[in-house]
């Protein structure tokens, strides 16, 4: 093979744009989510209640093992072969009558868009709901820009009008309960009803009114996409509320940013992930409305079409043997709603617009796991997440193999290297494990029982007893009987 | 039947009880144990911390304590796991082709208490008498990366005088995950804490599990919050007659 | 680096080149022993979209007219696509045929009454795929009320088999009960930007 080695080997997510980065590691945001007991209380009530629908649909579906293992196949194999399929996609894109830009991270990505409304004439744009445009902070850099992103999905209006980061993939408001996002409105959202309740029908009602006129008036949209055919040229957007066939139908121009990542082989391979996702994500047999579409239909929708291809850090990822399952991701944070962690935590704890099991797994790998350190730590490994998984992806298998590389990456000995380097000596030699028992023993015995663990440990110990030390090891037993 | 004891480093120092009680048990159906003095432990923590070069010396030592040996058992999920999962994995990162494959054979033959009772020895009551209200906690490598599945309920329900109570969201970890519990100890404790809320909620005066690491982390939560109930390994159970309770008082 | 400006375009392809140069390439044969066929149950269909709070009428095909007479208010305006069968529209609504229709006009109409490609009974989704009976996707869309008369030799039991029919080069819509969000709470709740009433009308 013709290694293009002079391109480059593959980088890792530009620093200092987008979110990919939080301020501060996972323990002490999460310390903040965990003293907040209404969050804990409204991520409770909505991963239980998507939990349950989700194992509703899903038992309806007897393929469904069958249908994991395809979809998990699928994305394995466009892996392994994504330069051929992004250029079969680019060839049918522009057949189709669309436009093909390349953008290697965020700062590429972000003028393309830029480029292309002020190109249009706009300065504004209605946006569907994107986890890409989010990663790359595409909001920020329109309003750079002097063009205005107005979010069409409810739970992202929800958070842009409460001036607030989204905690979840799917449902990017889940912190917020009824109470909470009926003030948001009365606050914020210009001409509302000084009436509203929190019904959740009358704050869908209000977000109706709200935006049609935007909808409306607006002549540039910017979408994400969730499959992308490399086969046909065809994209497909997933959604519920009709905010996406707004922004995908009424526009004279139509911006899509998806990673590379989103290809799919040939059009027959929807049928899976059409089954797999709405199921795992939304516990929907299917979700209200999907659209498709290729290139420019002639009198029908946007007549400009551009698709943006992302890579920003996905090479990178791609690179890792292990890791690159993280990729086979479909966005429908089934791992979330199933995660312990991400359920006390939440989603803001994890910095990156990537929350819960799989932001663990691709933030890291995204911007190298300097950056996101304490994120394959965020984990008890109790595979829950592999379980739910629509594709498949080992998420335990992905945390501990980034976690040695989060060891690799520090350049001194810290005080855990060497207690694990002495604990694997120790262990390696029975007599110094044997004197080690007895050693931990008698200090238990002389110490208060059950308290007083040194630092780092003493975190076990602030909420935790220690069993009153055996009188013999089982080796002392066994060597007595 | 001639069965080694991987006893594993938690239970031989901090809770001896479940191994002695392994031995007991397979004694008492009729089974030769033998105990390979010279294992220490699987490298659990090394591997899931970040350290698998760390683990290398271990996994080399398991297997060439554990490899003259047919059938295995350790009464943990979670160290099985480790042996079954990781080994290999750690062998082959090491670059070790034959230590690879001389994993990979131990593993196969390495079984978890329920596992070699239900499966190998073929026996789902073991003639056992404990006569407590008990809710059981399929902890979460017993349960999705061994899949014991029932076998440790169907164990429980043979035993004579068992009261097995159902423990609400069972398949929720407690929020242990080794260095977790350190690196992340208010998350853990509030993990902790649902899990003492629902096993409460059992009015069981007893709570099992087939590892000792998430009993002691059930169990020193419950022991400081002065509750009662008491947390007592499944070998235990078992090897539980009335001549010889595992429980007293 | 040699001497020229490397596109974007090169330097993605590129990098993703070499993240897949190092490893041993075995092809990944995708298995597809899932479900391709079903067996097909119309019931199947009314029950599921009726229980995402699609209204569901079964009637003859000489009946639709005044199925859609007893859905849409008397002197309601009704969008209608330009190859809708005229027989399926009652005298009681003043059609507005799309021919060219302005957004405002669109939005201002009590209804749409289109027809369909394929519905899949398993997800209770009915597929529009901008046929001549169906018309531009704006026209389904901006109304409050959208009635969907679907024959019943256009039902599948299965997504495969519903692709299958599907030409993927036409603008498609998978409609499953009215527009509907969970996005408070995680409960669903319908009518957002969408219609707010969906009617499927099935004819034998």
């Amino acid at each position: 093979m013709n290694r293009p080695t002079f391109l480059g080997m593959p980088a890792t997510a530009p620093p200092g744009v987008g979110h990919l980065r939080g301020d501060e590691s996972f323990p002490a945001a999460a310390r903040r989510s965990l003293a907040d007991p209404q969050l804990r209380r409204n991520l409770r009530h909505a991963t239980t209640t998507i939990r349950a629908k989700s194992a509703g649909v899903i038992a309806e579906s007897p393929d469904w093992e069958q249908l994991r293992a395809a979809g998990a196949a699928i994305k394995a194999d466009t892996l392994n072969r994504l330069p051929e399929l992004l250029e079969q996609l680019e060839a049918k894109v522009i057949e189709a009558g669309g436009v093909v830009h390349w953008a290697a991270d965020a700062v590429q990505a972000n003028q393309i868009v830029t480029d292309l409304v002020r190109a249009a004439g706009a300065d504004r744009v209605i946006k569907v709901k994107s986890m890409a445009t989010q990663e790359i902070g595409l909001n920020e850099a329109l309003h750079a820009a002097g063009v205005t992103a107005v979010e069409t999905d409810l739970a992202e209006l929800i958070v842009q009008l409460g001036d607030d980061r989204p905690s979840h993939i799917l449902v990017p408001a889940i912190h917020r309960n009824r109470a909470e996002i009926r003030e948001i409105f009365l606050r914020e959202m210009p001409g509302v009803d000084p009436a509203l309740t929190a019904d959740p029908s009358a704050l869908a009602a209000a977000a109706r009114r709200y935006l049609r006129e935007t909808f409306l008036s607006t002549p540039v949209a910017v979408s994400g996409a969730n499959f992308a055919v490399a086969e046909t040229g065809t994209l497909a957007v997933v959604e519920s509320e009709g905010n996406g066939r707004m922004c995908l139908t009424l526009p004279r121009t139509l911006i899509t940013l998806m990673g590379v990542e989103k290809v799919v082989p040939t059009w027959r391979d929807l049928e899976v992930f059409l089954q797999l996702l709405p199921r795992a994500s939304t516990g929907e047999r299917m979700n209200p409305y999907t659209s498709m579409w290729t290139g420019v239909t002639p009198g029908d929708g946007p007549q400009a079409f551009h698709l943006v291809l992302l890579d920003n850090g996905r090479g990178a990822v791609l690179a890792d043997e292990v890791g690159r399952q993280a990729l086979r991701c479909i966005r429908c944070s089934a791992c979330l709603n199933v995660c312990p962690v991400y359920e006390r935590a939440g989603g803001h704890a994890y910095g990156s617009v990537y929350p819960g099991p799989i932001g663990a797994v691709l933030s890291p790998q995204l911007t190298g796991v300097d950056d996101n350190a304490s994120l394959p730590y965020a984990s008890t490994l109790c595979g829950a997440c592999y379980d739910a998984c629509p594709v498949q992806i080992n998420i335990p298998e992905v945390l501990v193999h980034l976690r040695a590389e989060a060891v690799d990456a520090r350049r001194r000995p810290t005080a855990e290297s060497i207690a694990m380097a002495a604990a694997a000596y120790t262990m390696d030699h029975p007599r110094l494990y044997e004197a080690a028992q007895r050693a931990s023993r008698l200090s238990r015995v002389a110490g208060r029982r059950g308290r007083g663990l040194p630092p780092p440990l003493n975190g076990w110990t602030a909420s935790r007893d220690l069993p009153d030390p055996p009188t013999e090891t089982f080796r002392e037993w066994w060597a007595a009987r | 039947m001639r069965i080694a004891l991987f006893v594993t480093c938690l239970a031989d120092t901090m809770f001896p009880q479940a191994a002695t009680a392994t031995v007991r048990l397979l004694e008492r159906l009729g089974h030769e144990v033998v105990f390979p003095p010279d294992q220490t432990c699987c490298g659990q923590m090394h591997i899931n911390t970040g350290y698998p070069s760390d683990a290398v010396p271990l996994v080399r030592r398991h297997v060439r304590v554990f490899d003259p040996y047919d059938v295995i058992v350790a009464p943990s999920g979670s160290c099985v796991g480790a042996v079954r999962h990781q080994h290999a994995t750690v062998a082959r990162r090491a670059g070790d082709a034959s230590l690879t494959s001389r994993a990979e054979s131990v593993a196969a033959r390495t079984y978890e208490l329920s596992e070699l009772l239900v499966d190998v020895l073929g026996v789902t009551d073991v003639g056992a008498y404990f006569p407590h209200r008990v809710t059981y906690h399929p902890t979460c490598h017993s349960l999705r990366m061994l899949r014991v599945g029932d076998r440790p309920p169907t164990l429980l329900r043979a035993v004579r005088g068992l009261d097995l109570v159902e423990l609400p969201a069972q398949e929720q970890c407690c929020g242990f995950g080794g260095t977790f519990a350190v690196k992340n100890a208010e998350t853990s404790t509030a993990m902790l804490a649902d899990k003492m809320r629902h096993v409460l909620s059992t009015g069981a005066d007893v709570c099992t599990a087939s590892d000792a690491s998430c009993l002691l982390h059930i169990g020193g939560g419950l022991s400081r919050l002065r509750t009662g109930v008491r947390t007592v390994h499944l070998a235990e159970i078992l090897a539980s007659t009335e001549h010889e309770p595992a429980v007293r008082g | 680096m040699v001497g020229r400006a490397v596109s974007a375009r090169d330097l993605v392809l590129g990098r993703l080149r070499a993240a897949l140069a190092g490893g041993a390439h075995t092809p990944v044969e995708v298995p597809r022993d899932y479900r391709h066929e079903g067996t097909l149950d119309l019931d199947q269909l009314v029950e599921r979209l009726t229980d995402y709070r699609a209204h569901v009428h079964r009637v003859a095909e000489a009946a639709v007219a005044d199925t859609i007479a007893d859905i849409l208010p008397a002197g309601g305006t009704v969008v209608v696509p330009p190859g809708l069968p005229p027989a399926w529209l009652p005298p009681t609504v003043t059609a507005l045929s799309d021919d060219g229709l302005d957004n405002a006009r669109i939005g201002a109409a009590d209804a749409v009454v289109t027809g369909a490609a394929v519905a899949v009974a398993e997800t209770g989704t009915v597929v529009l795929d901008g046929s001549p009976d169906q018309g531009r996707r704006v026209l389904s869309l901006l109304p409050d009320r959208h009635v969907c008369v679907l024959r019943a030799d256009q039902v599948v039991a299965t997504v495969p088999e519903a692709l299958a029919r599907l030409t993927p080069q036409r603008p498609l819509t998978w409609i499953s009960g009215p527009s509907a969000t969970s996005d408070i709470e995680l409960i669903r709740v319908e009518g957002v930007h969408g219609p707010r009433k969906l009617h499927v009308i099935l004819v034998p």
